[in-house]
C-alpha cells in the first residue's frame, strides 16, 4: 500500500474524500458547527477539479441550491447540523417528491433548539426519518469511525443516484472531530454509481414513467425539457388531482426504498454468534459498546454487538433475528430512546433496556458494561 | 380603453416569426389563472422577449417558487421547475452555478420574492447571478385566497386585513438596487409592449436582472378594494400609478407624486458571480 495515500484526519475531513471519490461536483450550504469543516474542505477542493461550491444566505438556501445542482446532473452535496437539518426538513421532502439524488450530511451536536453546538448527540433519528410532512422514502447512513465517514459518504451518494432520492449522512460530533489514521482509497477500489440517464428521444421521456421502478433522470439543459414540481404528479411531471395516479406514484416513492431494504442495509456484527446479551448501537456510543463488549468476554458473558451502518430504513429483520437468539438487547444512544423504541418494535422475544445521556457527554464502556452484567 | 403606451419600436427584425405555440405547451392548457387576471400578459410578453432575445428552448430554464404566478412553468417549453413557496432563487442558483450556459429565468410573485423569500432575493442580487427575475406583483396572495402582501398599500382591504393594511410596502425595484442587482426595472400588464421589450433588454443583460411587474388581481385585490373590474384596475393602479423614466423629467411635480416608476431604473456593469468563480476561484485554486 502506498504509503502516500495514508492520512491523518478528521471524520470531517474524510466526509470530504468520500465525496470527492464519489464525483461529487457541487456543494451549496451554511456554515454550522459541528460540521463546518466539510463545507471549508469542500471549498477548497472543488474549485481545484472544476467543481462548484457555494456559501448560501441560509440552511434553506443551501439545500434547494444543491437540489438545482444535482437537476443540471452534478452529484451535489449539503452539510449541516441538528438545527440546519430542521429549517433543510421541507427541501428535503421537495427531492423525495421530486426524486432528485442529494447526500445531506447531518453531524449531530446537543439540542433541542441551539442546544449544545459543540457537544455530541444522536438525537436526530426520528428526523433523520420523520422530519419532513407527508409520508416519504427515508435512508440514513450511520457511520462510526473516520475511514467508515469516508467510504459511508461514497455509499450515501451511491445509494442516492441508484435510488434517485435524498440519503442523509447522520454522525455524532465525536466522530465528526476525531482524527484517526485511514487509508484514501484507489480509484476503482470502491464502488461508484451514478444516475441513470434517459437514452430515448425528449418526446418519448417521462421524468416519473410507472414503468421503471426508477425512472431515468434527464440533466436540465440537454434536450428533454421536462418538468419538476413538488405538486403530486403524473409520470410527465405535470400536477394532477387525480386520487389513483396520486396514491400510486407516493406508493412507487416508498417501494424504491422498501423493495430495496436488502441492498440498503448494511450490518457490522462483533462477537454475536454464540451472544445471549447483545448491544445495539451507532457513531461514537458503538464504539464505546464494542469496548464493552470485549469487556464483558473478558468477564465471562457471552455479550455481541450490532452496530447498523443504515439506520432507515429500520434494520428490521436483523433486530427481530438477534431479538430471538438473544435474553436481552441494549441499546446505548445519545437521546432519549429514539432506536430503543424501534428495536422494542420489531423485538420478538427480548427484553430491550435502554441506556440514554442528553448531558453532551459520551456513554462510556463501564455503563454499558454495567447494563450488560444485569444479565448475564 | 386607450392603447398601450410606451411606443416601443422592435429595434430589428426577427428573422423567425414568433408563434406562442413554439414556446407553450398546448396541452396543459387551460391556465389556472382568474378571468381578468394579468398574469397571462405578462406571460405572452415573457414568451415574445424570450424569442425576440433568440433563445435556444433547450437552453432555458424557467424556474418558479409557490403562488399563482410560479405555476407560469407548467405552461411553457422550456426545462421548468416549480419549487418551494420563496425558494425559487435558491434553486435557480444553484441550476445556473452548476451549468452557466443556461438561461435561467425566475418567475415569483410579490409574496413569493420578498415576503417567504426575502433574504434569497437579497443575496440573489448581492451576488449579481446572471438570473432574470420577473416578481409578478399584484399586491395579493392570491393561491391562498387573498390576503395581505408585502406590497399591499396601506389602508386597503384583504382577507387577513378587515380594518385596512397597517404595513408599509415594499418596493422591489429599491430593494433590488439596494441589494446590487445590476440591472432593475418596472413594467406593468397594461404597457404590454414596453414590459416586452423591458423583459428582453433584462434577460441580454449579464448579472441579475430583476423587473417588477405590476398586475392586477380583480378576483381577491379588486373585489375587497372596490374595483368595477379588471380594466378599471389596469387603468387605475397599472396606467395611471405609474409614470414612465422617459417622461418624467418633462413632468410637472404633481404629476409625477406618488407614482410609481417605469422602464429600467438601474442598469449598470457588475462582475457576475459564475464569471467571477471561474476567472477568480477556480483559476486560483488550480494554481495552487
Amino acid at each position: 500500500m502506498a504509503d502516500k495515500k495514508k492520512k491523518f484526519m478528521q471524520g470531517n475531513e474524510a466526509c470530504v474524500e468520500g465525496a470527492l471519490y464519489a464525483g461529487c461536483m457541487f456543494y451549496a450550504g451554511y456554515p454550522i458547527t459541528p460540521s463546518t469543516e466539510i463545507a471549508e474542505g469542500m471549498s477548497v477542493r472543488l474549485p481545484k477539479i472544476g467543481g462548484k461550491f457555494i456559501q448560501m444566505e441560509d440552511e434553506i438556501g443551501g439545500i434547494a441550491a444543491a437540489l438545482g445542482g444535482s437537476l443540471t446532473g452534478l452529484k451535489s452535496l449539503t452539510a449541516t447540523s441538528g438545527p440546519g437539518f430542521s429549517l433543510k426538513q421541507e427541501c428535503i421532502g421537495y427531492a423525495c417528491l421530486a426524486e432528485i439524488p442529494l447526500v445531506i450530511v447531518n453531524v449531530m451536536r446537543g439540542g433541542p433548539s441551539t442546544g449544545y453546538p459543540t457537544g455530541p448527540s444522536q438525537a436526530d433519528i426520528m428526523q433523520a426519518k420523520w422530519g419532513t410532512h407527508g409520508d416519504h422514502p427515508a435512508i440514513s447512513i450511520t457511520p462510526a469511525y473516520v475511514q467508515e465517514i469516508l467510504t459511508e459518504t461514497v455509499r450515501a451518494f451511491n445509494l442516492a443516484e441508484k435510488y434517485r432520492t435524498p440519503v442523509v449522512v447522520l454522525y455524532d460530533e465525536i466522530v465528526g472531530h476525531m482524527r484517526e489514521p485511514i487509508v484514501i482509497p484507489e480509484k476503482g477500489e470502491l464502488e461508484v454509481i451514478d444516475r441513470v440517464k434517459p437514452d430515448c428521444k425528449p418526446e418519448d421521456y417521462f421524468p416519473y414513467d410507472d414503468k421503471y421502478e426508477i425512472p431515468p433522470l434527464a440533466p436540465f439543459g440537454k434536450g428533454y425539457r421536462f418538468h419538476v414540481t413538488g405538486l403530486n404528479h403524473k409520470k410527465d411531471g405535470f400536477p394532477t388531482n387525480d386520487s389513483k395516479i396520486i396514491e400510486e406514484n407516493n406508493l412507487r416513492i416508498m417501494r424504491k426504498v422498501e423493495n430495496h431494504k436488502d441492498d440498503i442495509w448494511k450490518n457490522d456484527e462483533f462477537m454475536l454468534g454464540d451472544a445471549e446479551v447483545a448491544v445495539f448501537s451507532i457513531g461514537s456510543t458503538a464504539r464505546s459498546a464494542r469496548f464493552a463488549v470485549k469487556q464483558a468476554r473478558e468477564a465471562g458473558i457471552k455479550a455481541g454487538l450490532l452496530r447498523p451502518l443504515t439506520i432507515w430504513p429500520f434494520p428490521d429483520k436483523a433486530v427481530t433475528e438477534l431479538s430471538k437468539k438473544v435474553k436481552a438487547i441494549i441499546v446505548p444512544e445519545m437521546n432519549l430512546g429514539q432506536m430503543a423504541l424501534e428495536v422494542q418494535r420489531v423485538s420478538k422475544k427480548a427484553e430491550v433496556a435502554g441506556i440514554h445521556r442528553v448531558d453532551g457527554e459520551p456513554i462510556n464502556p463501564a455503563q454499558i458494561f454495567e447494563q450488560i452484567k444485569r444479565f448475564k | 380603453m386607450s392603447s398601450p403606451t410606451g411606443g416601443v419600436v422592435k429595434k430589428e427584425k426577427v428573422s423567425v416569426p414568433f408563434d406562442y405555440n413554439k414556446y407553450l405547451r398546448p396541452n396543459k392548457l387551460p391556465h389556472i389563472w382568474c378571468p381578468g387576471c394579468g398574469h397571462g400578459i405578462v406571460l405572452k410578453a415573457m414568451l415574445r422577449a424570450i424569442h425576440n432575445a433568440g433563445l435556444n428552448k433547450d437552453n432555458v430554464c424557467v424556474i418558479s417558487g409557490i403562488g399563482c404566478s410560479s405555476r407560469t412553468p407548467g405552461y411553457v417549453d422550456f426545462n421548468t421547475l416549480h419549487t418551494l413557496h420563496g425558494r425559487a432563487l435558491s434553486f435557480a442558483t444553484g441550476v445556473k452555478f452548476a451549468n452557466p450556459k443556461l438561461k435561467v429565468i425566475v418567475v415569483t410573485g410579490d409574496g413569493d420574492a420578498l415576503a417567504i423569500g426575502g433574504n434569497h432575493f437579497i443575496h440573489t442580487c448581492r451576488r449579481n447571478i446572471d438570473l432574470t427575475v420577473l416578481v409578478f406583483t399584484n399586491a395579493t396572495y392570491g393561491m391562498t385566497g387573498g390576503q395581505y402582501s408585502p406590497t399591499t398599500p396601506i389602508g386597503s382591504q384583504a382577507t387577513t386585513s378587515r380594518y385596512g393594511n397597517i404595513e408599509p410596502p415594499f418596493d422591489a425595484c429599491e430593494m433590488a438596487k439596494a441589494s446590487g442587482a445590476s440591472f432593475v426595472a418596472r413594467g406593468t400588464a397594461y404597457h404590454t409592449l414596453e414590459l416586452e421589450k423591458t423583459i428582453q433588454e433584462a434577460l441580454e443583460h449579464k448579472g441579475t436582472s430583476v423587473v417588477d411587474i405590476i398586475d392586477a388581481c380583480p378576483t381577491y385585490f379588486g373585489r375587497m378594494n372596490k374595483f368595477k373590474g379588471a380594466s378599471q384596475m389596469m387603468e387605475e393602479i397599472e396606467k395611471d400609478k405609474t409614470v414612465s423614466v422617459k417622461q418624467v423629467d418633462k413632468l410637472p411635480p404633481e404629476k409625477v407624486q406618488g407614482k410609481m416608476l417605469r422602464g429600467v431604473l438601474h442598469k449598470v456593469d457588475r462582475p457576475e458571480y459564475c464569471e467571477q468563480y471561474e476567472t477568480l476561484v477556480m483559476e486560483k485554486a488550480k494554481a495552487k
